[in-house]
């Protein structure tokens, strides 16, 4: 067997200038400590930014449901009275509640995408750059926060139209942003943390299905807390949405609210969801 | 200055098993810095495995894999800091433009903003992607994907370009346009390149070594030319007549990997992400 040859001259940074690639031959200056996470994040998010100027269908066709369910759903219930509603109608109590629902929606999918991410080479491609993994996931849940706001203003203009009695307190609204990011950072996790455990597509489409309509019922986005039985008030304990949507309700309607427990549990539960779909995105490289 | 330092990769007696199965069984490798080396072998052999551990995508002990001088296992973001990894499959994002697929390596690579645009201009340009850098990536042809995947790749100025099977299921010409860009960025830049490839024609024109894999181990290493050599001579020695054409590099590889079916070729996965990028470049 023979030896490696020894080493041949590195062409000089001279000869890339010359081809008009000189940069190609000069490794940037890494960034370091806390610059490293933002930076990811904002690269994640300018991606499912220009994802979404490429092709904006899937903004119009998500639109569907939330406008039917206000349409149809709230209009009729509004008119029925027969859910208590702190003295407002029910399509503007509804109104939160659907703006979360589309938002968790697009966000519990994405373990889907991280998948077809693993199986296109996408995945290993990323982590294959300086990028923690924690990094990694971080940026993924903060893009699709921002693929919910879009979602969210979409579902926002809708029922400004349908006479929905909303804020427009730029400060509030900046927390209906704060709010809606950092609930579709939490599913998008739990997402990603099941994509980790099944591993495949076929497997994941059938959680997703299973999670989302008892995440959604077992909340407050229908019916306030207090008309569910006892076990699904316990429920509606536990599950983020209800803080969500209750945060919502209180920033975008003034109904009485919990804002401080509502970010506390919301920037809790992200941070968890991080944690873990970060330590099982290892699984995924395999 | 250490040996290791001047050695591109340097595996000692490198081992990675997925439960019961050891993909890679003690593998000795080491890569000089500048040359163009290729990794041989059947499906199943553990080239894949092999790559994924220096690209620090699979957990190895520490000492067992040295990129550059530096710890696969205790150094990770420094060795990924000089890799530009090209997977097999076809990894560009259809969604984005040329342009942007681009951009986003710069990005995770911390190439400051002021200079993104230009950097990523030339990492294109290298590739002669320019007048297509606008477009979807949905709408290149496989040789172009194959190109800006190797943009994607180059735009960090990586002193190892790792490349998986790039031209698996790519049309003769655009093999040859690969190869082409491939050699004009090692010209100009005096990047080391690891290949994996199942085209023996394509190592033996482009490598300057290759190392013949089977079972987890280097079964074989040296030039092209050595190991043709090496088998022709092993067969005059078997009583084979020296009018007899030389043995090719493809006789070379029968000749450790033998010609037999092997159950262990490589499992469903590996075959379906093969056929899955041979169907999309064609």
């Amino acid at each position: 067997m023979s030896e490696a040859p020894a080493a041949p001259r590195t062409a000089s940074a001279d000869r890339a200038r010359e081809e008009g690639i000189g940069l190609l031959v000069q490794p940037p200056r890494p960034r370091a400590g806390w610059r490293v996470l933002p930076a990811r994040v904002l690269a994640m998010c300018a991606v499912e930014l220009q994802k979404l100027r490429h092709d904006r269908t899937e903004l119009y066709t998500r639109a569907v449901q939330p406008a039917l369910w206000l349409l149809i759903f709230g209009q009729t219930f509004t008119r029925i009275k027969a859910i208590p509603t702190q003295g407002i109608p029910y399509v503007d109590y509804l109104a939160p509640g659907i703006i979360a629902q589309s938002a968790m929606f697009i966000a519990i999918f994405y373990g889907i995408q991280i998948i077809w991410e693993r199986d296109a080479g996408i995945l290993n491609k990323l982590l294959v750059t300086p990028t923690p993994r924690s990094a990694l996931i971080t940026g993924k849940a903060f893009a699709a926060g921002v693929k919910s706001l879009i979602q969210a203003v979409v579902v926002i203009v809708i029922a400004a139209l349908l006479g929905v009695a909303l804020t427009w307190n730029p400060l509030k609204l900046l927390g209906v942003a704060a709010v809606v990011v950092l609930g579709s950072a939490f599913f998008s996790c739990l997402s990603m943390t099941i994509a980790g455990v099944v591993l495949s597509r076929d497997r994941l489409m059938g959680f997703g299905q299973a999670i989302t309509m008892p995440l959604f019922f077992g909340s407050n986005a229908l019916y306030p807390v207090s008309v569910m039985p006892g076990w699904l008030q316990a429920v509606s304990k536990v599950n983020p949405l209800s803080y969500q949507v209750d945060a919502l309700r209180g920033l975008l309607l003034g109904t009485p609210d919990h804002l401080a427990l509502d970010f506390a549990v919301l920037l809790v539960a992200a941070a968890l969801g991080i944690a873990a779909a970060s330590s099982l995105l290892g699984r995924l490289a395999r | 200055m250490t040996r290791d330092a001047d050695q591109a990769v340097a595996c000692t007696r490198l081992v990675y098993a997925f439960g019961e199965t050891t993909a890679v069984d003690g593998l000795d490798l080491t890569v000089a810095k500048g040359e163009v080396f290729g990794l041989l072998g059947p499906n199943g052999a553990g080239k894949t495995t092999a790559i994924r551990c220096i690209t620090t995508l699979l957990p190895v002990p520490a000492r067992m894999v040295r990129v550059f001088g530096r710890d696969a296992a205790k150094d990770a973001m420094a060795v990924r800091r000089l890799l530009g990894y090209v997977p097999q499959q076809l990894s560009a994002d259809a969604s984005l433009t040329g342009r942007e697929n681009v951009a986003l390596f710069a990005r995770v690579f911390d190439v400051p903003r002021k200079e993104r645009a230009e950097r990523v201009g030339q990492a294109l340009t290298a590739v002669d992607l320019t007048d297509a850098a606008d477009r979807l990536a949905g709408t290149y042809s496989g040789g172009m994907v194959r190109r800006l995947e190797l943009a994607q790749a180059l735009v960090s100025a990586p002193r190892l370009l790792i490349l998986d099977e790039p031209t698996i299921g790519l049309d003769p010409i655009a093999r040859t346009g690969v190869w082409e860009h491939i050699n004009a960025v090692r010209a100009a830049t005096g990047m080391t390149v690891l290949v994996t490839t199942h085209y023996m024609d394509e190592a033996d024109q482009y490598c300057d070594r290759v190392g013949l894999m089977h079972h987890g181990r280097i079964r074989a290493l040296g030039t092209p030319a050595e190991l043709r050599e090496g088998l022709g001579e092993r067969r005059r020695a078997a009583g084979a007549a020296a009018t007899d054409p030389l043995p090719t590099l493809e006789d070379v590889f029968r000749d450790i990997a033998g010609s037999g079916l092997d159950e262990k070729s490589g499992d469903f996965r590996d075959v379906r992400s093969t056929r899955r990028t041979a169907n999309r470049v064609g």
